[in-house]
């Protein structure tokens, strides 16, 4: 009989089940980046000069950046030229109504359990589908426009309603931002738009399911929410790529404007390609994500899954800049295998009596790396400000590691900080102790990161939470025997 | 019920059972009493299954299997029951929804329906009030923060849902206080019955006040020195264990 150290080190192949390719023709770009290639999207997305103007000014810049080498993870240098910048299926991109999807496209969101049938989906979500570099298809756009929801394509919203979309871009995550904020300036491709007006209280919960599906491209979205005074959104993203060898660049970027008295809830389930058991392939996912909770008494919750990727780079923050506003970020990331990420939050305290709340949740099995990377700032003006952070690690096994680095900055006497952290490890004896009572060693297993995970899974939509759990226990499939 | 014969095993190469034969009768009750470090929770773990115990040779029957080839959980769905002398805290993970799911395991394995949240509920208050537990115990993690004497109490908790056909208890009564001691033997007495059997390893003579043994076993140094009535066991009190021979009192390390 082997022990439970043992059969915890018997790493088995991850399940991953989305790793499938569809086979679509595609209008692919050549690989390489230049000032001719962002002309090129530009002009492919027939875009106004003021965003081209913009684009070029964040690739200039770009150039001039060198990468981040301050995530604690490690990888082979990536070749920015050897990267298409834009891949997207061939046939009618805009499209009217669903049946005018690409029958192999359609049937790839199918797959993935995303009908793009309005009657087919689950009521009460809107679904912006994106496939490589464009949205396909966008559901329950009338119902939601009734009310005076836009919910579309970025591309879309740039043609449609300029307006807005000059006036936020940008706004949150600046392209000189940091290196990827900058690449995806210059050349992002689709992503979700989204404006709540004034008053409104979005009946349904808006989503985009991500999908890379051709080789040797990147995706690089942009997503642009507005939640103007009064309104409020709870918007979810969902991910995944076909298994390649090679290692696939995802670098977004996510912009949340929150009014006076306005609520953004923005939850991600991020399960991309993460590579097989020896660490080849999976995707880089190195991206920004900001929220501004620009009026009083505003909120803007963070909520992610994180089980995919080879790397994730990424720390969802928010600009606490009303009055009594609100951030929160709740977090779940699991490295297995050869699996990295350092992620964790930035919570910006401007405002006077703003609060924030970090929890944050790491597994680590098999090889993988965690690392939690939070900032609290509590500035000047930020009197009476409040944040609670609590970073939780998880080992199974222990050839992994779980690492955590707080950067705490106050700048005013009357603000409050409190911070807890623990590490434990599922123990031998608790997975004995649960199979002495029947469970198998599987069942254990989950019971016991569920339970670590729940304050998390707590804060997703309904389905999304039983999703989340799903996902967790492929994601942790043979990591223990 | 439980046949063992000529059972050794040890950990790491060293050996710590050194040819146990035992053999536990439908509905009876067997004491296992022994100085410290003479193997009972060994013996324990071996008949439950626990990975860090190796068996270098003899057998087991339970029920006319062979227990050695059975899983954990397969023992545990098959009725075996062990109350741990040490529960292990598991933060995070609900009292009553670890239960469930055990229960649930059994039941399916028995090829019983499942019980829902709510059946499941009413079962679990009933053996609260039963054995005076505090209901909040319920909805707590399990065993995390729980005082000496609630786990152990947790333990007879969860046997009592879950019916187990042989049950281990593993020095259930220490660190409990007298009234404990009583609700929890009759927590077990309530068990008793003509198919099931029950192992009890104690110290203390106390307990088998309440919980008649059937034969009392005196283990030391990793074998069975001494078997007989529960009169073994007043002798034990009276005198120690240094009148029987054969028993090494001294702790080895
Ligand atoms: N996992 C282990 N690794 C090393 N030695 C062990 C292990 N488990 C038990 N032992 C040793 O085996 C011997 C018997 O231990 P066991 O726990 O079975 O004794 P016990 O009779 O239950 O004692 P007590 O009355 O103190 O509970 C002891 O010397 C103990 O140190
Ligand atoms: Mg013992």
């Amino acid at each position: 009989m082997s022990t439970a150290t043992e059969t915890i080190e018997q790493l088995a192949n991850q399940d991953y089940k989305y790793g499938f390719v569809t086979d679509v023709e595609a209008d692919t770009i050549p690989k390489g980046l230049s000032e001719d290639v962002i002309r090129l999207i530009s002009a492919k997305k027939e875009e106004p000069e003021w965003l081209l103007e913009w684009r070029l000014k964040a690739y200039r810049l770009w150039t001039s950046m060198t990468e981040p080498t301050w995530p604690n993870v490690e990888y082979d240098p990536i070749d920015y030229q050897a990267i298409s910048y834009y891949s997207a299926p061939k046939k009618k991109p805009q499209l009217e109504s669903m049946n005018e999807v690409d029958p192999e496209i359609r049937s790839t969101f199918e797959k993935l359990g995303i009908p793009l049938e309005e009657q087919k989906m689950l009521a009460g979500v809107a679904v912006d589908a994106v496939f490589d570099s464009v949205s396909v298809a966008t559901t329950f756009r009338e119902k939601l426009a009734d009310i005076g929801v836009i919910f579309c394509p970025f591309s879309e919203a740039v043609r449609e309603h300029p307006d807005l979309v000059r006036k936020y871009v940008g706004t949150v995550v600046p392209y000189s931002d940091n290196f990827f904020a900058a690449l995806n300036s210059a050349v992002f491709s689709d992503g979700s738009f989204a404006y709540i007006p004034k008053g409104v209280k979005c009946p349904m919960e808006l989503s985009t399911y991500f999908r890379i599906n051709a080789a040797s491209t990147g995706q690089f979205e942009r997503t642009l929410i507005v939640a103007d005074e009064g309104a409020s959104v709870s918007y979810l993203e969902g991910c995944t790529a076909p298994m390649r060898d090679e290692n696939q660049l995802h670098a977004a970027v996510v912009e949340l404007v929150a009014l006076d008295n306005a609520t953004i809830k923005y939850s991600t389930v991020q399960n991309w390609y993460p590579g097989d058991k020896d660490g080849k392939g999976g995707i880089y996912n190195f991206v920004t994500k900001r929220g501004t909770a620009a009026g009083r008494n505003s909120t803007i919750t963070w909520t992610q899954v994180e089980t995919g990727s080879a790397i994730t780079w990424k720390y969802p923050g928010c600009i606490l800049q009303g009055d009594n506003s609100v951030g929160e970020f709740y977090s779940v990331a699991v490295t297995n295998n050869r699996q990295q990420a350092d992620t964790g939050t930035k919570m910006v305290h401007i405002g006077k009596n703003t609060r924030s709340t970090i929890i944050s949740k790491g597994i680590s099995a098999g090889r993988g790396q965690n690392t939690y990377r939070g900032l609290v700032r509590m500035g000047k003006g930020a009197t009476d400000a409040r944040n609670y952070s609590q970073c939780d690690s998880l080992l199974i096994g222990d050839r992994c590691g779980a690492h955590t680095f707080p950067y705490l900055e106050v700048r005013n006497t009357s603000s409050q900080v409190e911070h807890e952290a623990s590490t434990s490890k599922i123990g031998e004896d608790q997975i004995f102790y649960c199979r002495q009572r029947g469970l198998s060693t599987e069942d254990a297993v989950n019971m016991i990161v569920n339970g670590f995970c729940k304050e998390v899974f707590r804060e997703l939509p309904m389905e999304f939470a039983v999703e989340a759990q799903k996902l967790l226990g492929v994601s942790l499939e043979g990591s223990v025997g | 019920m439980l046949e063992i014969t000529g059972l050794c095993a040890g950990v790491d190469g060293k050996e710590i059972l050194r040819g146990i034969d035992l053999s536990v009768g439908a509905g009876e009750v067997h004491a296992i009493m022994g100085p410290n470090g003479s193997g009972k929770s060994t013996l324990a773990g071996v008949l439950a299954g626990r990975p860090e115990f190796d068996v270098t040779s003899g057998s087991i029957q339970y029920q006319g299997q062979d227990l050695l080839e059975m899983e954990p959980e397969d023992r545990a769905r098959e009725g075996i029951f062990l109350a741990f002398q040490y529960p292990v805290e598991i933060p995070g993970v609900n009292n009553a929804y670890l239960l469930k799911a055990a229960l649930n395991e059994v039941r399916k394995h028995r090829g019983e329906e499942e019980l829902d949240a709510m059946e499941f509920m009413a079962l679990a208050k009933e053996q609260l009030e039963v054995l005076q537990m505090n209901a909040d115990l319920l909805n707590r993690p399990v065993n995390d923060g729980f005082s000496g004497g609630e786990k152990k109490r947790n333990e007879i908790f969860q046997m009592a849902v879950l019916e187990p056909k042989l049950a281990i208890l593993d020095e259930t009564d220490s660190g409990l206080d007298i009234d404990a001691l009583r609700i929890v033997s009759n927590g077990v007495n309530t068990l008793r019955s003509p198919e099931r059997s029950t192992i009890v390893v104690t110290h203390y003579q106390r307990l088998l006040n309440y919980i008649v043994p059937d034969v009392v076993h005196v283990l030391s140094g990793g074998r069975i020195v001494k078997s007989g009535g529960k009169d073994i066991a007043l002798e034990l009190e009276a005198k120690g264990y240094g009148w029987i021979d054969g028993v090494t009192t001294e702790v080895s390390v």
